[in-house]
């Protein structure tokens, strides 16, 4: 009988049954970052421990970077002492570590495949739940607790047990002005936050299948969004044409055998899964929330809903979306002014990503008294977009362009919301104080309708801002 | 030694809200941390404190429940970002144990991992829990983890949790570095054989 991916990595990665009956699971690549690692370094010295394998643990800096003045010390002594305490461990473990300036320091759910260190294949793990973007590239990849990080740190095994998977098939070909960002949009809506408790997500179908890596990355990123701790899709030719030639992919003959294993681990085409679900991409229209998190969403030219039109378990929390909003329940959510436009995070900070915007926007100006900002998300992808004229085409626009980190999407830095400021945003949150701010307020989007957002000033259809598909 | 969780004896504090997140149970801002000390402060921070830190009505903040150690939720509650500040931020407010209808997954293992268990009732015990905590906030709730049940006036009422979880707390072995590390060489033959990032020059 056929198997799924999922099952021919953890089989492989399995190290032994413990008795609790959990599996003691390989972790092949161990990413860190300076938020949730410092705890566990320091249990690891209580315990007299080293970092067992160092060359399978990267890390970088993303989530405290100022993004406007990277001037050390930075102004907050707290973030300051952050990224020391991360120098001085993977100084003192022989940890590679990806610095300010050294030309690849970036969101570590960025760097990761654009240096060729995520591979088909792997299991993957990282102090941060949007590790499931890694799944992009068939690898097992989740995110973690600080425990966690310690256990991975000093053994490279974490005891873990096995989730069932769910496979999603996405048939047909989207709309102009569609992206992967509204997929997962509309599939969270769909299936609800909680539908992939216990599930590893498997997104496949000829929609994905004609999907960029970087389209994927979006895709699996939000897996976590749905409740799902897991999300991938099988390698195939794609995967590998992306991977070619990067700094850390193999190389010479280890390439070819690393197709072929890469090949041999995709799930098999009669493999069983736990649950199939199927969606139409024609039926997926550019997809925005409107609540307090990603599964209160709707298409763009909806209304926001009645609460009689809701499941009765889900209208105290619409309650008190619409309450935290300050949104009324019938409104079209088309129109609502903004404040704040952000296109950055692990979500939607790639290259491609700032391609596509800056090819509807320029020519464009952000409306008078939106404040826009774009934060690439590593500093190869804003050298990059420097060099091909993209960064100009949004600072021509007015949009502020910033250093890359996390920003604005969790505001562990100075950037965030202020008082009850709207943010249209190509994050992955609308959690209540999500941005920084107690009372500001997100709306999640895909980066072209953010572009949208920032010239109109309110929540609208890129298809009509920027004249796609008409 | 790690403690043993048999049964956990406490009165509770009933949060009510479906899918309350981590950001939520402790604000990032608050993360700015190389330790996970103090950090039972800043839990709720922003539901609990207005702009100048002055409390709000909450029940956290609920004088009848001081002193409480079992947190009553509903469903999904911990979803979102994996940060274990949050889990930490409830164990170092003084909870010992929370029970819900639902937990995320990460939550769930970070929870377990530092030892405060999430134990689960099926919605209508949950109900009728809630509804008993606050009409009287002195009321002593147990959390029976050998005999699976949760106890509170004349009620028991059944209680679930993964057996892995259960067994780990109940014998004092849910932190795990110590049977990982057991693997010994296992681990090296992994190591050898798994193929891993490699810069070639």
């Amino acid at each position: 009988m056929g198997k799924t991916l999922y099952e021919k990595v953890w089989e492989a990665h399995e190290v032994r049954r413990l008795k609790n009956g959990q599996s003691q699971l390989f972790i092949d690549l161990h990413l860190l970052h300076e938020v949730t690692s410092p705890q566990a370094f320091g249990m690891l010295k209580d315990l007299g421990l080293r970092v067992r394998y160092p060359h399978r643990t990267f890390a970088t800096v993303d989530h405290i970077v100022p993004t406007h003045d990277r001037t050390e010390p930075f102004q907050d002594p707290l973030a300051q002492s952050m990224l020391e305490a991360l120098r001085q461990n993977t100084k003192e473990h022989g940890v590679t570590f990806f610095d300010l300036g050294s030309g690849n320091q970036g969101i570590v759910h960025v760097i990761g495949p654009q240096l060729g260190l995520t591979q088909p294949g792997m299991t993957i793990a990282c102090g941060d739940s949007h590790t499931s973007t890694h799944g992009a590239f068939g690898a097992v990849a989740f995110g973690i607790g600080t425990s966690q990080v310690r256990d991975v740190l000093a053994t490279q095994t974490l005891a873990a047990r096995k989730l069932k998977v769910r496979r999603i098939n996405i048939e047909g070909k989207l709309a102009p002005g569609v992206y992967a960002k509204d997929v997962i949009l509309h599939i969270i809506r769909h299936l609800g936050v909680k539908g992939g408790l216990g599930y590893a997500y498997e997104y496949g179908g000829s929609t994905v299948e004609a999907m960029d890596m970087e389209s994927r990355m979006t895709l699996c990123n939000m897996s976590i969004e749905g409740g799902a701790r897991i999300g991938y899709v099988n390698p195939d030719e794609t995967t590998f044409a992306y991977l070619e030639g990067r700094p850390y992919s193999p190389k010479g003959a280890e390439w070819e055998e690393a197709k072929r294993r890469w090949r041999a681990v995709a799930s098999d085409p009669d493999a069983t899964y736990d649950d199939v679900v199927t969606f139409r991409a024609e039926e997926i229209p550019p997809t925005v929330t409107w609540g307090i998190n990603p599964g209160q969403a709707l298409p763009i030219d909806g209304r926001i809903p009645l609460l009689e039109e809701l499941p009765p378990e889900e209208r105290p929390l619409a309650e008190e979306a619409l309450a935290y909003m300050g949104f009324r329940p019938g409104q079209p959510i088309k129109g609502v002014p903004i404040q704040v436009a952000f296109i950055g995070s692990c979500t939607n900070a790639r290259l491609s990503d700032l391609r596509e915007v800056a090819r509807h926007l320029k020519g464009h100006k952000v409306k008078r008294g939106v404040r826009a900002l774009v934060v690439p998300g590593s500093e190869w992808v804003a050298r990059k977009a420097e060099e091909e004229g993209i960064a100009e085409v949004f600072r021509e626009a007015g949009f502020e362009w910033r250093n890359p980190g996390c920003s604005m999407c969790l505001a562990m830095n100075p950037d965030r919301l202020q008082g009850d400021e709207l943010a249209a945003s190509s994050s992955n949150r609308n959690y209540k104080g999500r941005m920084g701010s107690p009372k500001g307020r997100t709306v999640l989007m895909s980066p072209l309708m953010v572009a949208a957002a920032a010239v109109t000033g309110e929540i609208a259809d890129a298809r009509e801002v920027f004249g796609i598909g008409r | 030694m790690l403690e043993k969780f048999t049964v956990i004896r406490g009165r509770v504090v009933p949060l009510r809200g479906e899918d309350i997140d981590t950001d939520r149970i402790i604000p990032a801002r608050f993360m700015k941390v190389l330790t996970f000390e103090g950090l039972g402060k800043y839990l709720f921070y922003d539901e609990r404190f207005d702009e100048k830190g002055e409390p709000k009505p909450h029940p956290l903040n609920d004088p009848r429940y001081q002193g409480a150690s079992i947190l009553l939720v509903e469903a999904g509650f911990g979803s979102g970002s994996s940060r274990e500040h949050a889990p930490q931020a409830i164990k170092r407010a003084g909870f010992r144990a929370i029970i819900g209808e639902s937990f995320a997954e990460i939550f769930f293992g970070n929870a377990t991992a530092i030892g405060l268990p999430c134990v689960t009732l099926a919605p209508e015990d949950l109900a009728v829990l809630f509804q008993a905590v606050e009409q009287d906030p002195d009321l002593e709730v147990e959390v029976d983890l050998v005999n699976k049940e949760v106890r509170f006036g004349s009620r028991t009422a059944p209680l679930s949790i993964p057996e892995e979880a259960r067994e780990a707390l109940v014998e004092g072995l849910w932190d795990p570095i110590g049977e990982l590390l057991q693997a010994g060489e296992l681990l090296d033959q992994f190591d050898r054989r798994l193929p891993y990032p490699r810069r070639s020059e």
